[in-house]
């Protein structure tokens, strides 16, 4: 037994190979076309792989080749702007290689090598240093300077460090120990990368999206999880939460994904212009796609690639954000080779470790103090989840609940409705909101969480009433829950509602929330008062000032329309109650 | 060096699978010629391959061969003839004429699998599709690159509305080189005959290809069906530059099939018996439509399908929608009422809409005329049920309009004639007719301006 073998059986993506030696995750090649493949069990005399790649006309005694080495993916220089497949092969490079489709065994480095880079050295000779310390940068994009770091584990004193322009292989500093360091490292993709020390998770990540930074907020490091059933908006939301999350790196995996919309995302982002910088949203942005027809075997990788790239970013300590869309897909993906590997099934066919992979996948997020900077940074992860039939019990949601701090719950029928996001207010929940609420009475409006949880209440009010309304009709609830109605109707119409093609609704920045949601409870404040005083119920109902608020929503200078809104109500009260009066 | 030995070391056969022992090392997917003692000739495909073992699929089924049977692996995977003259041709599932035509003399012969467009390469849909039917030119709007199912009931009009679809469907403005695929997997022989009729009578057959698989067909052979329709439709879209429409009917039929194989395989169920890569086996039919930058050709697909028992959450359409942009859904309540064709705008949806509609493209007040055509449709809606148990005298007045109005949009603009064919101006002038019953400051999904250009006035109060 040695590095090679041969073929013994190939059932679709899962070849089995005898007369070879590996470890578990080893890499192989198989075939004489040489396919990339991963060993996933092991047997007395044999191996089994997955393979990354079609195996169409694969034969029993091809050759197979053990690499020795796990899956890895190249990090460095040139990651950002650049747009992969599940195994960090970059799909333009294929495109130039392979034609309009990707035909199998066409592999190209992810990172190009004739690229030649200005490295500019922070460290310098007889310095010690170890694995994570930064020894020097070079602008990657013109937002984002990348910090070539030592690779974790590496350590020793430096003999020679250089600058200038390099490539990403060639040499840039030596140790005494003769190691030498290049600007590209290899990390293997299912090991998560160390950290100095992992924080408790108390800033927000800002979305711009009305109803998750006020009603359900996630925090930096933090996890959510997204399910949605099938045309309840999900691909929108994620599209969003991508371009206008204020987190500095955004890696976006396609995980099993439309063809048509993952060519949306391809063409749509390198148009976008990120709101902070002025720049294109790409100079912070890794994509991965592999769509729903691309091999299963680099669709269950691809979400591994994605998480590997975004903690290489963090550890530069940056803020990275990685989405993946969808987890459900990749479940899927784990369910295929489980089965076809014949393993005992869990629940609806789900191996057995479903929830013990989801677990350690979501568990790699996180606030951190990294090896080689006091910079705090962090990861954080938004998994969507698609609930076959939209049934929220099965495996892969239950287990992604079980993990996700915050639980963004998309539905249907709000879809159906055209409310967007179609966020459901009444299944969503964030356990970041107690923790974050101090963040928020400290740098947004001292009575932010008193505000929101007057919003929630009423929410819940409207729940209640909508049991009666639909027996007994909206007139005949007494007046004060007829008020409760139209408020809670506003909050969802004026501020739940978000337009995300909208050029200034598509983004609401927090103060703006906040002063939405003040200006209902104004209104609902004075509608009450009016009440008191004798007003009838119906004048208040159809109020014109108080749909003032909702112009807001796609107005730059919101606070001018809402300070006059509030005037006008004022009027208005004014002119209902000398009508009483008289 | 092919090797073309004949095997007579079948050592089992269960339903449509063949193990074939002792042979030389045999490529996982390779055509198989089996060859009965009778002379008839079977082909299959190979789905498992080992040292020991060869298992073969037999497209047209196992019965009457026994272990007698000759095997010979032909060596490659299955490749269709194609060239241009497949336009105008009927075929059986197999890619066999069966019009009484010459046989086809390949210009290539393509691997019917196909690969993944890279998505890099691929162009995003956005022409817009005009098919002459109100709900979806108006709600869910199809362009081009798109695969836009139908999902349907046993005895609901799914094929009428797919053959007007096939005869109405244009881009307005262009005049390009159209062509329908058309591949039919299990339906009953009375079925295909109108199809072939309809196409024959109204002059369609001669830019389109037929593929045929009958209900006392073989259930295997359904498996290649609609990958021997695809690479049809390749070959029209990217070597002839075409627009290809593709109509699948019906994939309901096609994933028994595949469970079918699934069982015989002794694999591990997943939900409802479906083999675990259903999901994945379905992508890659669905996947093949779409636009490649720099290619004049384009493939839209139209699959239809039949939900189990009503059931839109079963596992065929589930895993479709996952991988479709959106679906037609048809009700089973509007079919009785008479109404054609039966499309429930709630739960249907196009997800490409956006990207084909608007200014330049249908009109400035497209989406936000549809948006409100849902809202107060599923408002009407749910004012029924309250109707039933409160009575009509109990709602307010802008209740009352909102329920005219769902009375009225189903019977003028989801029902229409069967040759009825609507441009999207007729479609979009018939919205506003309907929307200016409603009064004009409850249509909130409507800006200010476009209200006051579109909105019919007195409307309303006249219809009083």
């Amino acid at each position: 037994m040695g590095k090679e073998g041969s073929i013994f059986r190939v059932a679709g993506p899962v070849v089995v190979a005898e007369g070879i030696e590996a470890k578990m995750y080893d890499v192989v090649r198989v075939g004489s076309e040489k396919l990339v493949g991963e060993v996933i069990q092991i047997t007395p005399d044999k191996i089994v792989i997955q393979v990354y790649e079609d195996t169409s006309n694969l034969k029993p005694g091809e050759p197979v080749e053990n690499t020795g080495a796990p899956l890895s993916v190249e990090l460095g220089p040139g990651l950002l702007r650049s747009i992969y497949d599940g195994i960090e092969r970059p799909l333009p490079e294929l495109k130039k290689m392979t034609g309009d489709f990707i035909r199998r065994g066409a592999y190209t480095n992810a990172l190009d090598r004739k690229k030649k880079w200005e490295f500019k050295s922070l460290a310098k000779k007889g310095d010690t240093v170890k694995g994570g310390h930064i020894i020097g940068t070079v602008q990657e994009t013109e937002i984002i300077q990348h910090k070539i770091m030592v690779p974790p584990g590496i350590s020793g004193k430096i003999r020679k460090i250089k600058k200038g322009k390099f490539t990403v292989d060639e040499p840039i500093c030596i140790l005494e120990d003769g190691t030498v360091i290049t600007m590209m490292h290899k990390w293997p993709i299912r090991k998560p990368r160390p950290v100095n020390k992992k924080l408790f998770p108390e800033v927000p990540l800002i979305t711009g999206q009305r109803i998750l930074d006020s009603l359900f907020p996630l925090a930096k490091g933090g996890t959510a999880g997204v399910p949605g059933p099938f045309g309840s908006g999900k691909t929108v939301i994620q599209h969003q939460l991508a371009k206008w999350s204020d987190a500095q790196i955004v890696v976006f995996v396609g995980c099993g994904e439309r063809g048509n919309e993952m060519t949306e995302v391809l063409e749509e982002f390198p148009e976008l212009i990120d709101p902070k910088s002025g720049r294109p949203l790409m100079e912070r942005t890794v994509l991965i796609a592999n769509t729903s027809n691309m091999p299963v075997a680099a669709r269950e990788a691809s979400i591994y690639t994605g998480i590997t790239i975004a903690e290489y970013y963090r550890d530069m300590g940056y803020d990275a954000a990685m989405m993946a869309d969808s987890t459900s897909r990749w479940a899927e993906a784990m369910r295929e080779i489980s089965s076809r590997l014949e393993e005992m099934p869990g629940e609806e066919g789900y191996p057995a470790y479903l929830s013990a992979r989801l677990a350690e996948f979501y568990e790699r997020a996180g606030r951190v103090i990294p090896l080689g900077t006091d910079d705090v940074s962090s990861v954080t992860l938004i998994g969507a989840v698609s609930p076959p039939g939209g049934d929220l019990s099965e495996p892969v949601t239950q287990s992604t609940l079980r993990v996700v701090k915050t639980f963004w719950a998309l539905d249907a029928k709000l879809a159906q409705r055209r409310h967007f996001p179609s966020i459901n207010w009444s299944l969503s929940y964030s356990l970041y909101e107690e923790i974050l609420g101090e963040w928020f009475s400290k740098n947004i409006a001292p009575d932010w969480k008193k505000i929101v949880d007057e919003v929630k209440s009423i929410l819940a009010e409207e729940e209640k009433l909508q049991e009666i309304v639909q027996l007994v009709g909206s007139d005949s609830l007494p007046e004060p829950q007829q008020i409760v109605l139209e408020v809670a109707r506003m909050v969802r119409e004026f501020f739940l509602q978000q337009n995300a093609f909208h050029d200034v609704d598509t983004f609401s920045e927090l103060k703006k929330n906040h002063m939405m949601l003040d200006s209902i409870l104004y209104f609902r404040d004075k509608a009450e008062v009016l009440l008191e005083n004798g007003v009838p119920v119906k004048n208040i109902l159809i109020m014109k000032s108080k749909n003032l608020i909702a112009d807001s929503k796609f107005e730059k200078n919101y606070e001018k329309i809402l300070n006059n809104a509030k005037k006008e109500i004022d009027k208005e009260a004014a002119k209902l109650l000398a009508e009483v009066g008289d | 060096m092919m090797n073309l030995k004949a095997y007579k070391t079948i050592n089992r056969i269960a339903g449509p699978l063949i193990f074939v022992e002792k042979t030389h090392p045999v490529g996982y997917g390779e055509i198989v010629k089996i060859q009965l003692e009778n002379g008839e000739t079977r082909m299959g495909q190979v789905l498992d391959t080992s040292r020991n073992i060869v298992v073969v699929q037999s497209f047209e089924g196992t019965s009457g061969i026994d272990k007698r049977a000759s095997v010979r692996f032909l060596g490659d995977v299955l490749r269709l003839k194609v060239s241009g003259d497949i336009l105008g041709r009927i075929l059986d599932g197999r890619g066999e004429p069966i019009d009484g035509g010459p046989g086809i003399i390949p210009e290539d012969e393509l691997d019917v699998n196909g690969a993944s467009i890279n998505p890099y390469a691929r162009s995003p849909p956005r022409d817009f599709i005009q098919t002459g039917i109100s709900t979806i030119d108006g709600m869910n709007t199809l362009v081009r690159g798109q695969k836009l199912p139908i999902f349907s009931g046993s005895g609901l009009p799914h094929n009428d509305i797919a053959l007007q679809i096939a005869r109405q469907a244009k881009v307005v403005d262009q005049k390009e080189n159209f062509a329908v695929v058309f591949a039919a997997m299990g339906i009953t022989n009375e079925e295909s005959k109108k199809f072939i009729r309809e196409f024959e009578e109204t002059g369609a057959l001669e830019r389109a290809t037929i593929f045929l698989n009958l209900a006392d067909d073989p259930a295997v052979e359904r498996l290649i069906t609609p990958r021997l329709a695809l690479t049809t439709a390749e070959y029209l879209a990217y070597e002839k530059d075409m627009h290809v429409l593709v109509i699948l009917t019906d994939m309901t039929n096609y994933c028994e099939s595949l469970r079918e194989i699934g069982s015989a395989r002794r694999e591990i169920p997943g939900r409802r018996g479906y083999p675990g890569y259903m999901y994945t086996d379905l992508a890659t039919l669905y996947e093949r439509a779409g636009m490649i930058k720099g290619r004049k050709g384009s493939i839209t697909q139209i699959p239809i399908l039949t939900m189990i028992g009503d059931d839109i959450t079963h596992p065929i359409p589930d895993l479709t929608g996952y991988i479709t942009e959106g679906q037609i859904v048809l009700s089973r309540d509007l079919h009785r009422k008479g109404i054609y064709p039966s499309v429930d705008v709630l739960p249907s949806l196009s997800r490409l809409m956006n990207l084909g509609i608007g200014k330049g493209k249908t009109r400035e007040d497209h989406k936000q005329a549809s948006d409100q055509l849902y809202a107060a449709y599923a408002e009407g809606r749910e004012l029924r049920g309250l109707v039933s148990i409160v009575g009509e005298e109990a709602l307010s007045d802008r209740d009352k309009a909102f329920l005219k109005f769902a009375d009225a949009f189903e019977e003028k603009f989801v029902n229409q004639g069967l040759r009825e064919d609507r441009s999207i101006e007729t479609t979009m002038n018939l919205t506003w007719e309907l929307l200016s019953a409603i009064p004009e400051h409850d249509l909130t999904r409507i800006s200010a301006d476009f209200k006051k250009k579109y909105y019919i006035k007195d409307k309303g109060e006249k219809k009083e």
